[in-house]
């Protein structure tokens, strides 16, 4: 999906003016701050309202033991009242260590990991790969631009369903395989082939964003510089790794930021391309929606448990990933 | 070397002079090689989808052969004509455009400010629009559901509305900032001169300079709430179903009729492809107008 790719932040401590004296700071930041409020006010307001309140009941539900038959609901004019309690650290527990956490929870991490640094690399790879071929001077570059960006333009859940059109056990992807000779596996039912087939849609999904953004990144490096290393006499390889690497390391570290962000919690995929009789390829995501809407009686506060996990996850995984990217000089934020 | 970038270059004789960027021919073969085959790869999916909604029987897809011999628009006809289609269309233009309108005008803003002003409180906004992309749809699914039940707002388009809000703002913020950033500061400094207020500047200097950031921003937007599905399909009843969740219900209702699901998709697919190709020329550069000033 679209989003900013930024360059060296203007924001945080490295580019500061010069501080004019007090008074004339004091007088001058008031307006501004004034503005800046206001303008930032609706966002607050959004986020505040839809995501921070439903993220404060969803950790107090952590702590409870709700599911769908003591909580509070109306049936015609009666409202049931809530009648779950409060059971402090233990859902934690019992989904981290408690019986068969490995069946229920370090399985689906496990995976989850494997499935994000899978997809991520490929992604990365092949729109590294595309961007650098697009940004040759070719003939009919515009055509395969718009060729090569189709599959962001399309809906996800559409061309999900075709791809389970196409891996369907004798559909498309099977005929061109048996044509080859090679082993046709059951893409949507055997365990391994589930796992390479979720990968393979998925990367087919997220390449164009990387193309996209790889490209424009491409495209502010200046001449100048391989112009530059090939007077130095740079190889091909030289220049790419001494040139292109580091002028992209911008985009790159915003891309893959968000890359590892969206496939970790990556829903739609995995959700319609199996239904939700696969236990196998679930991801902590789709496993955690199981919980919480895809059984009988539906057990909330286990599926908000695993949120938070989730949500914990990554936010681990960015502070460690902003710090690294720091001490090389590029933050995200 | 220094003609590189003249576009009368690409005129020169190739075999004499190589200039960089451009391909000896065996290179460039294979490149045409590899394009032409991701090409095919990315379109191909699409293409299928046509082709199977072409067949008239509801198994036909098992048959993908047999489809030459029938190939007919009739699903299509049958899709338009005898289901809830256009309910669905003008449920997901209501909910994709409202969120388009509304989320655009309060990423814009947002971007503006952390853009531009230092203000205490700036990189805690910015950590917490970078960490709601982090909320899996699970965390918020419940407690959402219950807040809408309290604000009267479920199975209502402005529901609907506001919790796509809250996907799509934060990326379109961040996005849009790095666009308000490509802006010379110069510009605003001028405005201020003349007597305009931040506000001011904003709406009537910035805002037109951004119009590539803006319809990035915007084109993003409408996709995420076109394309959602957990939330719609949880919020919404079938009175306000939206086009993905429309479609699924060709999967119980009509017993899986792939072909009218196909027909239904690639009537899906039409639009948004459209608007896709009338704003992908902004896209490079609304994308990476940070990364250009790097």
């Amino acid at each position: 999906m679209a989003v900013a790719v930024q360059g060296a932040p203007s924001t945080g401590g490295r580019d500061r003016e010069p501080r004019p004296g007090l008074a004339t700071r004091v007088k001058r930041s008031y307006s501004t701050y004034w503005y800046a409020y206001a303008m930032a006010a609706p966002v607050v307001l959004v986020l505040g309202v839809l995501v921070g309140y439903p993220l404060a009941r969803g950790v107090y539900l952590t702590l409870t033991d709700a599911t769908s038959l003591n909580t509070g609901h109306t049936v015609g004019v009666n409202h049931i009242p809530d009648t779950f309690k409060f059971v402090g650290l233990h859902n934690y527990a019992d989904v981290l260590w408690g019986d068969s956490s490995y069946d229920r929870f370090w399985s689906h991490f496990i995976w989850t990991i494997a499935w994000t640094v899978i997809c991520v690399t490929l992604t990365y790879g092949l729109g590294l790969a595309m961007a650098l071929l697009m940004h040759q001077k070719l003939r009919g570059r515009t055509a395969y631009r718009l060729l090569l960006i189709l599959p962001w333009a399309v809906p996800t859940f559409v061309t999900v369903f075709s791809w389970r059109l196409l891996l369907a056990d004798n559909g498309m992807v099977n005929v061109l395989l048996g044509s080859l000779h090679l082993p046709q596996p059951s893409w949507l039912e055997d365990p391994l082939a589930q796992k390479a087939a979720a990968i393979l849609v998925n990367t087919w999904c997220g390449v164009p964003f990387m193309m996209v953004s790889l490209l424009g990144g491409l495209q502010s490096i200046p001449a100048e510089l391989y112009e530059a290393a090939e007077m130095d006499g740079a190889s091909p390889w030289q220049r790419f790794r001494f040139v292109t690497l580091p002028g992209l390391r911008a985009v790159s570290s915003t891309v893959i930021l968000l890359g590892v962000i969206w496939t970790f919690n990556q829903f739609v995929i995995i959700f319609l391309l199996f239904g939700q009789n696969a236990p196998d390829v679930q991801i902590l995501v789709t496993w955690a929606y199981q919980l919480g809407f895809g059984q009988q009686p539906r057990d909330y506060a286990q599926s908000a448990s695993y949120g938070i996990i989730l949500l914990s996850i990554l936010i681990v995984f960015t502070a460690f990933y902003q710090r690294w990217l720091k001490r090389n000089d590029q933050g995200v934020i | 070397m220094s003609t590189t970038d003249l576009p009368a270059k690409a005129a020169a004789p190739r075999a004499r002079v190589r200039g960089r960027g451009e391909t000896s021919r065996t290179a460039a073969v294979l490149s045409h090689g590899a394009l032409i085959l991701a090409s095919l790869v990315a379109v191909l999916p699409v293409l299928y989808l046509f082709f199977i909604a072409l067949g008239p029987d509801k198994m036909d897809y098992l048959h993908p052969g047999g489809i030459f011999a029938k190939a007919t628009l009739s699903n299509f006809g049958f899709v338009l004509g005898h289901t809830d289609f256009f309910k669905w269309l003008g449920a997901s233009l209501i909910v994709a455009g409202g969120t388009t309108v509304l989320g655009v005008m309060i990423a814009a803003s947002t971007g503006y400010a952390v853009s531009r002003m230092r203000f205490p409180g700036l990189r805690p906004l910015m950590w917490s629009l970078l960490i709601t992309q982090m909320f899996p749809v699970a965390v918020l699914m419940v407690p959402l559901y219950y807040l809408l039940a309290e604000l009267n707002l479920l199975d209502s388009y402005l529901g609907l509305i506001l919790v796509y809000c809250t996907t799509a703002v934060p990326y379109s913020a961040w996005l849009l900032k790095g666009y308000f950033d490509t802006i010379p500061v110069e510009i605003d400094e001028a405005g201020r001169v003349d007597g305009l207020t931040p506000f001011g500047t904003f709406w009537r200097l910035i805002l037109p300079l951004a119009r590539p950031g803006l319809a990035v921003a915007a084109f993003y937007t409408f996709l995420t709430a076109w394309a959602e599905v957990p939330f719609a399909s949880t919020f919404m009843s079938a009175d306000h179903a939206t086009l993905a969740v429309g479609l699924t219900s060709f999967v119980s209702q009509y017993e899986s009729q792939w072909n009218l699901m196909a027909a239904t998709s690639v009537l899906i697919a039409i639009p948004v492809s459209v608007v896709f190709y009338l704003v992908q020329k902004h896209l490079v550069t609304g994308l990476t107008a940070g990364a250009a000033k790097s």
